[in-house]
């Protein structure tokens, strides 16, 4: 039997810590930004079925970079939380707040039991208020923490890189299209600089709008209804967007390399029929 | 256990389980006592007073579905409430009118709608219709030992199906089974007579405006012969609810529109007290 050697608490947390941030690096970006009319999520996400944003309540949203099954677990403990609380008190009585402490305490407790692993997760809880000083965000990292946050946030690899991106051109009152724009701007930009194309079937989106007459404000922006988001931003930009594109995916097919061989070979693709379309629209 | 949700404190570990998508099944494993088939019952001679909801009409055209309601609650021989609201969107795409004791439905509806959002929320896809209706049925019946005392719920159920492009409707007996209807359907105290009415009335070709017509004519007849039916109230402007599904969702026809059609029903009974004649052969 081998002898425990002593190591420290600083040392241990911060083995804890470099651990949960290197799974959550691993996963690509969430960019949350705040529009006139409510909250857009936006997520570099090939897949249809397996979600990094969800609704969680009536005007209550998640989204999530990091392990998926760790943070699925995390989304459907505050579903039930807020089901059951809204149902023993009453709906309003559901408040973003709420669950983020909730979340921030279960994250805590994670981290530092030494009986398990610390989980790779970075959340995003947000809730849509009646007029945008209302809106509220708040970002979760993996150690329980809990930052409340205005404008425009990122989790997820280069959040770092994408939040001072986000923060430089964010103003308050955008547009969706325009926030789209910004956030699909922030998302393809390269930590080496380069750019990459992100189309409609590489994104996931979805915002939390106080003007939907529907109690639960949560909707997901899919199809057609996206790609017009996203082409209306293209026209506006004239012939620059263009440009860049063309620029950035001859350089990001050069620099990616494995996994995203397949999907950037999609987005030049794709890319290519937009800059023949482009300037006809 | 409900004290961990109440305060600021970590999940509990029964919202991290895995498990069943269903909200009524996570109840019945963290919080048993809130489940309202769970309740013990006193030992009670006779019937117990309760405000009773009474007539609940539905019927479908090409396209979709009517559910309407009176708005009457009774307690004996006492109108307990004359602007009782007794249908209730159940989902996107279906709705629940309820008749029986008023306190209990409501209740009923309140999870049956909770039940509807946890999964959806959850499995990211809506139950199909029949397995909504399904749902409903295990409710009924786990009420069925307060039917048995005089507190009986029966609801009436429609939805559009999306995948068989129509309006579908469900009613049920104090038992919990169930059975589709063919065209229309009636429950409550006023049904006998809001079926006949609707019998005589009702044509499969129908449009929207037409079945709409026709359900107020029934609800109109039902309170008629039925004391614990209220038929419109001109005076206190308080007229039926009216809620239509087509493949466009959920739709609960405003006050106005109710208001025209009750009041063009009103001024013809004038002449005609007895309502529209069919011919005799």
């Amino acid at each position: 039997m081998s002898t425990p050697f002593y190591v420290s608490p600083q040392q241990a947390m911060a083995d804890r810590a470099e651990y949960a941030r290197k799974g959550i690096a691993r996963g690509r970006s969430v960019v949350v930004l705040q529009y006139t009319d409510g909250v857009v999520f936006v997520a570099e996400n090939p897949s249809r079925a397996l979600h990094k944003v969800s609704e969680i309540y009536d005007r209550i949203a998640f989204a999530a970079v990091g392990k998926y099954n760790e943070f699925e677990n995390l989304r459907i403990g505050g579903v039930r939380y807020a089901d059951l609380r809204g149902y023993t008190y009453d709906r309003e009585d559901v408040t973003a707040r709420g669950l983020a402490n909730v979340y921030a305490q279960t994250l805590g407790t994670i981290f530092s039991s030494a009986a398990e692993k610390p989980y790779e997760v970075e959340l995003i809880v947000a809730e849509v208020g009646s007029a945008p000083e209302e809106d509220q965000i708040y970002r979760l990292p993996h150690d329980g923490s809990i930052v409340d946050e205005h404008g425009s946030v990122a989790v997820g690899g280069n959040a770092d890189q994408i939040s001072s991106y986000l923060d430089q051109r964010h103003r308050d009152g955008m547009t969706l299209a325009e926030a789209l724009k910004l956030a699909v701007d922030s998302l393809s930009r390269d930590t080496n600089g380069g750019e990459r194309t992100l189309t409609a079937e590489q994104l996931e989106v979805a915002t939390l709008d106080r003007t939907r007459p529907q109690q639960r404000k949560f909707k997901r922006i899919l199809g057609r209804q996206l790609s017009r988001l996203l082409d209306e931003h293209a026209a506006e930009g004239d012939g620059k967007p263009a440009a860049d594109a063309d620029g950035g995916s001859g350089k990001a097919g050069a620099s990616d390399e494995g996994a995203d061989g397949k999907g950037t070979k999609g987005a030049k693709d794709k890319d290519d029929s937009e800059g023949e379309s482009g300037p006809l629209l | 256990m409900e004290a961990n949700t109440r305060s600021t404190g970590r999940l509990p570990a029964a919202f991290l389980t895995p498990g069943s998508s269903s909200f009524m099944d996570f109840l019945g494993d963290h919080s048993p006592d809130l489940l309202p088939g769970n309740r013990p019952l006193p030992p009670v001679q006779g019937a117990i007073e309760a405000p009773h909801g009474t007539t609940i009409v539905a019927a479908a055209f090409p396209g979709g579905v009517v559910l309407a309601g009176d708005r009457r609650a009774t307690m004996g021989n006492v109108i307990a409430q004359r602007d009782i609201e007794k249908v209730f969107p159940a989902d996107e795409y279906s709705a629940v009118g309820i008749a029986g004791t008023a306190g209990l439905a409501v209740e009923m509806v309140k999870l049956f709608q909770l039940e509807l959002e946890h999964f959806e929320k959850v499995e990211g896809a809506q139950l199909s219709l029949e397995g909504k209706a399904n749902r409903l049925s295990t409710m009924i019946r786990s009420n069925l030992g307060m039917a048995m005392q005089g507190l009986a719920v029966v609801p009436l159920f429609a939805g559009y199906d999306l995948d068989r492009e129509k309006g579908r409707i469900f009613s049920y007996d104090v038992t919990g089974g169930r059975s589709e209807e063919l065209g229309f359907a009636a429950t409550g105290s006023g049904s006998v007579f809001a079926r006949s009415s609707l019998k005589k009335l009702f044509q499969e070709d129908f449009t929207e405006d037409q079945t709409v017509m026709a359900v107020v004519q029934a609800l109109y007849d039902a309170a008629d012969d039925d004391s614990a039916t209220g038929g419109p109230d001109m005076a206190r402007r308080i007229y039926p609810i009216v809620t239509v599904i087509t493949e466009d969702g959920f739709r609960k026809l405003t006050e106005s529109e109710v208001a025209e059609v009750a009041r063009a029903i009103y001024e013809r009974r004038l002449e005609q007290p007895d309502g529209p004649r069919a011919a005799l052969l």
